[in-house]
């Protein structure tokens, strides 16, 4: 309905448009995620910083940055961003790098640079220039991508980023997403599946191998493994490790539980008294489940879906091969991010610290996923109606 | 144009699987969320609920302690404690200017404490219930006042000794208040809060309350107006006399009821940790301070043994009786002394008591008499008697550290210690046990359980239980009882313990003067035991004075007590039918 509206407008007035639909649920993801960023914080933050809206206002500043950038992305047509594919990636690479001399650690991790009074997150910097590379690249390739060399270019090309990110900021699942990106482009832009389906099960095989490699050394030498070994560990049996490694999991998997179908009520969350650490943060889908139910944890996936239904319809009308392959990289930012958060709160996959897109806090991650969306949009405003 | 359409074309039926798969992924997990929250909801429900949940326990009110005219000597108090709760507290100026005023503390002591980043924190405990009212009706945000109680002592020091107190927890340190602990204390109840990760209650999260059970009331024998006349005397008497101690106890000698027991100097029960004479504890080490205060709670009818003396003769004279060793017609002579092998052992009449039969001996406390008497009895026969009449065992009282009695082996018992032993000398009884034994051989032979408590009654009324206490008969044989009401009626009346007599009563008693040990120490306790009627004993009283200063003769100091409290019992027990037997 939306869509035919939109289109009519566009039709009649002969000015661009926007997709509102995509703007809408973009907007009630926002809106939503304060409400819960609120929700699962405020009670923490007033007991340990005396100011139980200091997150949410936080968020609220990221968020209203993050929309203006989005607004001034969505009214710049998109091919603006194709003369700076390479500076993009070397961008990135020079962000990541910059963490090793001024990076600021949180949490154990350094992972954040400073500019000014914010906080910038350098991952979520590479996950759009990433897009915006790749994007170009595969375009400039033309049918060169169907042959192996330019297959494994596209492939092998983001892997020296994500090895950055893995080994210097140590956060294995911005690799991860960076890398499934890129193979998300990839696999669009090529028509065979074989090589892909292929890739899905070296992926497969390489889990099973380290699972069962983990589970041999757990029996011989439990020492020997590190912390993502624990967390594997952890992961398959968390009440064993209730104690230290599956402690964050097995609470999110409590305030799950406990929220049955109808759940506690918004506010109502207890995991979140303390007893879930930085309940606002990745585990905040738990938190959701516990105060909305059942009900509410489908409501978000279904929302999400919505979202994603949407990107592929933009993607799939876009004006040109370039439009269409900078909203498959957002689709597949945001897809693979809900999905991997979503399986690491329910422990579905051993525990890795990934967002919830829009909802989580975290001002960077907020205000980097709403430039993509606004990237979406302005692709969104080039298709003509014919094309429909 | 072809080509670019086909390119289009795999594209968008690529990204339509993109979308499919992306589909399929969330569709799991949202079937992953159905099993967690629907089939698994119970037990995570259950695991969080564990988590959450922190029981706090109600304590149980504890029963009272009632004496025979249902006087309350032991009740509760209610007691508030009120404490600060940091993360609820709206107005911190006001709370603490509240609060320093209703409780009397300084503003700087209190500001401390309400700025404190605390889960919770005491600010006084022990406040009276109308201050906790009071703090309650300003209805502040961020306190808490909770009701407690706190075991309180209407009389005192009265009966301190016997009654006991309660620690910290309410439970029962020493005398009745520890052995009757489990009918008294009652069952704690439980409230189940749910508090956050650090334990801070979660007020909107309600609660769930187990109510306690309060404990039973505790009826015994005890009559506070007998306690606190014998007290007064046992008092007056530790003052006149500047003894060290005073021991009084008055019992029932039908059924072994005790109606007062006395140990002055007693100590006040509600502030139990205070030791005498304004010393202060503090000042004194740890294992000091508890010597102290033990020797402080020390119950002397019980916890203490002593040589009877002369007071024992009515055991001598009750075993020589039933023996048959000697008749009241027999006829002794007391030149002053007794040779027992090659020991001579005096009189206490340096002259002797020339011609005298053997009530007269008795009423004379002639000890050459008792000599002959201990003697014609022989030892293996005196020593079962000693186990017949119960002197060997403990008598079973309701108080807790019984002390037992201290006798030599039969085997070591030579002429000499026989000799001893029948006035009452070279062992040691605790005044309990003598009373009892006492009160067994003029009551008609039955070895009666001395006790206070007489029955447990619930707190709503609906439940009582009354206490038995085991009764041997046939200590001695009624003929023998009867011959010592005689016997000891006559002491009274015409001989040593005529300071014992009462005015229009049968009274009848022994009266006793023992050295402490070791010997020639100067050291005397003086005691007088009495009973009346006489010939159908219902009071036995026996007074004990330890190292009276001047006079130390029982007769002449202890009879005396026992004649006073006498005097203003007898009437007393009389108009409340005590001894109605008696015409």
């Amino acid at each position: 309905m939306a869509q035919r509206n939109v289109s009519r407008r566009g039709q009649k007035k002969g000015e661009s448009f926007m997709d509102y639909s995509l703007l809408f649920i973009v907007l009630f993801l926002v809106g939503f995620g304060m409400v819960m960023v609120f929700s699962s914080s405020s009670y923490e933050a007033n007991l340990k910083l005396g100011d139980s809206t200091r997150y949410l206002r936080q968020q609220l500043f990221a968020s209203i940055l993050g929309l203006v950038a989005m607004m001034v992305v969505a009214n710049i047509p998109y091919h603006f961003w194709e003369r700076f594919a390479v500076p993009a990636y070397i961008g990135s690479v020079v962000l990541i790098l910059l963490i090793i001399p001024f990076g600021y650690s949180s949490g154990g991790a350094t992972r954040w640079l400073y500019i000014g009074p914010i906080s910038l997150q350098v991952a979520e910097v590479a996950k759009l220039g990433m897009i915006l590379f790749l994007a170009s690249l595969i375009c400039t390739l033309g049918k060169g991508i169907r042959t192996n060399k330019g297959f494994f270019f596209v492939l092998l090309s983001p892997a020296p980023v994500a090895a950055m990110i893995y080994f210097i900021t140590n956060n294995l699942s911005s690799a991860i997403i960076v890398m499934a990106i890129a193979v998300l482009m990839l696999f669009v832009s090529c028509p065979d599946y074989k090589r892909f389906f292929l890739m899905g099960l070296i992926v497969l095989a390489v889990a099973a191998v380290v699972i069962f490699y983990v589970l041999q050394t757990a029996q011989a030498h439990v020492d020997d493994l590190d912390f993502r070994g624990a967390r594997i560990l952890a992961w398959l049996d968390p009440e064993a490790y209730a104690s230290d490694t599956g402690f964050q999991t097995l609470q999110a998997l409590y305030a799950i539980g406990s929220g049955g179908v109808l759940g506690k009520g918004l506010g109502q969350s207890m995991q979140k008294r303390g007893f879930l650490p930085e309940a606002q943060n990745d585990m905040i889908f738990s938190i959701i489940c516990e105060e909305l139910g059942l009900f509410g944890g489908i409501a978000v996936i279904v929302m999400f879906l919505l979202l994603i239904w949407r990107l592929m319809i933009i993607a799939n009308n876009a004006p040109d091969l370039y439009g269409a392959l900078l909203v498959v990289g957002v689709m597949g930012h945001i897809a693979v991010q809900v999905i991997l958060n979503i399986a690491v709160v329910t422990n579905t996959i051993p525990n890795t610290g990934i967002s919830l897109p829009f909802i989580s806090y975290g001002g960077s991650s907020v205000m980097f996923l709403l430039i993509e969306v606004g990237l979406t949009l302005s692709v969104a405003k080039g298709i003509r109606l014919k094309d429909l | 144009m072809d080509d670019k359409m086909n390119h289009r074309t795999y594209h968008r039926s690529k990204t339509v699987a993109v979308f499919f798969l992306c589909a399929l992924a969330l569709f799991g997990l949202a079937g992953r969320l159905v099993y967690l929250m629907v089939f698994q909801s119970e037990y995570y429900t259950l695991k969080a609920r564990e988590l959450h949940e922190r029981e706090r326990s109600i304590k149980a009110a504890r029963g009272r302690i009632i004496d025979a005219n249902g006087k309350i000597l032991a009740d509760n108090k209610t007691v508030c404690t009120v404490s600060v709760i940091h993360s609820q507290i709206k107005d911190a100026d006001r709370v603490t200017a509240i609060l320093s005023k209703e409780l009397g503390l300084s503003e700087e002591y209190v500001r401390k404490r309400v700025e404190k980043y605390s889960s919770i924190e005491k600010i006084k405990s022990n406040v009276d219930k109308e201050t906790g009212d009071a703090i309650r009706s300003y209805a502040l945000d961020g306190v808490k006042v909770d009701e407690d109680y706190k075991r309180y002592y209407p009389y005192g020091e009265l009966a301190s000794k016997a009654l006991g107190f309660t620690g910290g927890d309410n439970q029962g340190i020493i005398g009745l208040e520890v052995i009757y602990e489990e009918y008294l204390r009652g069952e704690a109840g439980t409230i189940l809060t749910v508090t956050d990760a650090k334990g801070v209650e979660q007020d909107e999260e309600g609660e769930e309350r187990v109510e306690p059970v309060s404990g039973r009331d505790l009826y015994v024998s005890l009559d506070i107006n007998i306690q606190s006349y014998a007290t007064q005397l046992a008092k007056q008497t530790m003052e006149t006399k500047e003894a060290d101690r005073v021991s009084i106890l008055v019992m029932n000698p039908q059924n072994g009821e005790i109606l007062a027991m006395v140990d002055v100097p007693e100590f006040d029960l509600n502030n139990p940790y205070t030791l005498q004479n304004g010393m202060d504890a503090l000042a004194f080490s740890e294992k000091k301070r508890q010597d102290l205060l033990n020797a402080m709670w020390r119950n002397g009818c019980i916890n203490d043994t002593y040589e009877p003396g002369s007071t024992f003769k009515i055991v001598t004279a009750a075993a020589g009786l039933e023996s048959g060793a000697v008749k009241t017609t027999d006829t002794f002579n007391c030149p002053g002394f007794i040779m027992v092998e090659d020991r001579r052992i005096r009189c206490h009449k340096a002259g002797g008591h020339g011609a005298e039969d053997f009530v007269q001996g008795t009423m004379n406390s002639c000890n050459p008499v008792f000599i002959t008497v201990g003697m014609r009895i022989g030892v293996e026969r005196y020593y079962s008697y000693f186990r017949q009449f119960g002197l060997l065992e403990k008598t079973g009282i309701d108080l807790p550290g019984e002390a037992g009695t201290i006798m030599h082996k039969m085997e070591n018992i030579g002429p000499v210690e026989l000799a001893t032993i029948s006035f009452g000398q070279s062992f040691q009884i605790t005044p309990i046990q003598l009373a009892t034994t006492a009160a067994s051989i003029v009551n008609g032979g039955r070895r009666i359980t001395p006790h206070f408590a007489v029955r447990a009654v619930s707190a709503d009324g609906t439940g009582s239980r009354s206490f038995t206490y085991p009764e041997r008969k046939g200590v001695v044989s009624a003929q023998t009882s009867e011959t010592m009401r005689y016997i000891l009626e006559q002491v009274v009346a015409e001989g040593s313990g005529k300071n014992g007599a009462v005015e229009g009563y049968r009274v009848g008693g022994k009266t006793a003067t023992s050295q402490t040990l070791p010997r020639g120490s100067g050291k005397y306790i003086a005691s007088f035991l009495g009973f009346a009627p006489a010939d159908d004993p219902q009071i036995l009283a026996l007074a004990i004075i330890h190292n009276p200063k001047g006079t130390y003769y029982g007769g002449q100091i202890a009879a005396p007590v026992v004649r006073q409290l006498f005097e203003n019992i007898l009437p007393y027990l009389e108009k409340k039918g005590y001894n109605s037997g008696r015409g």
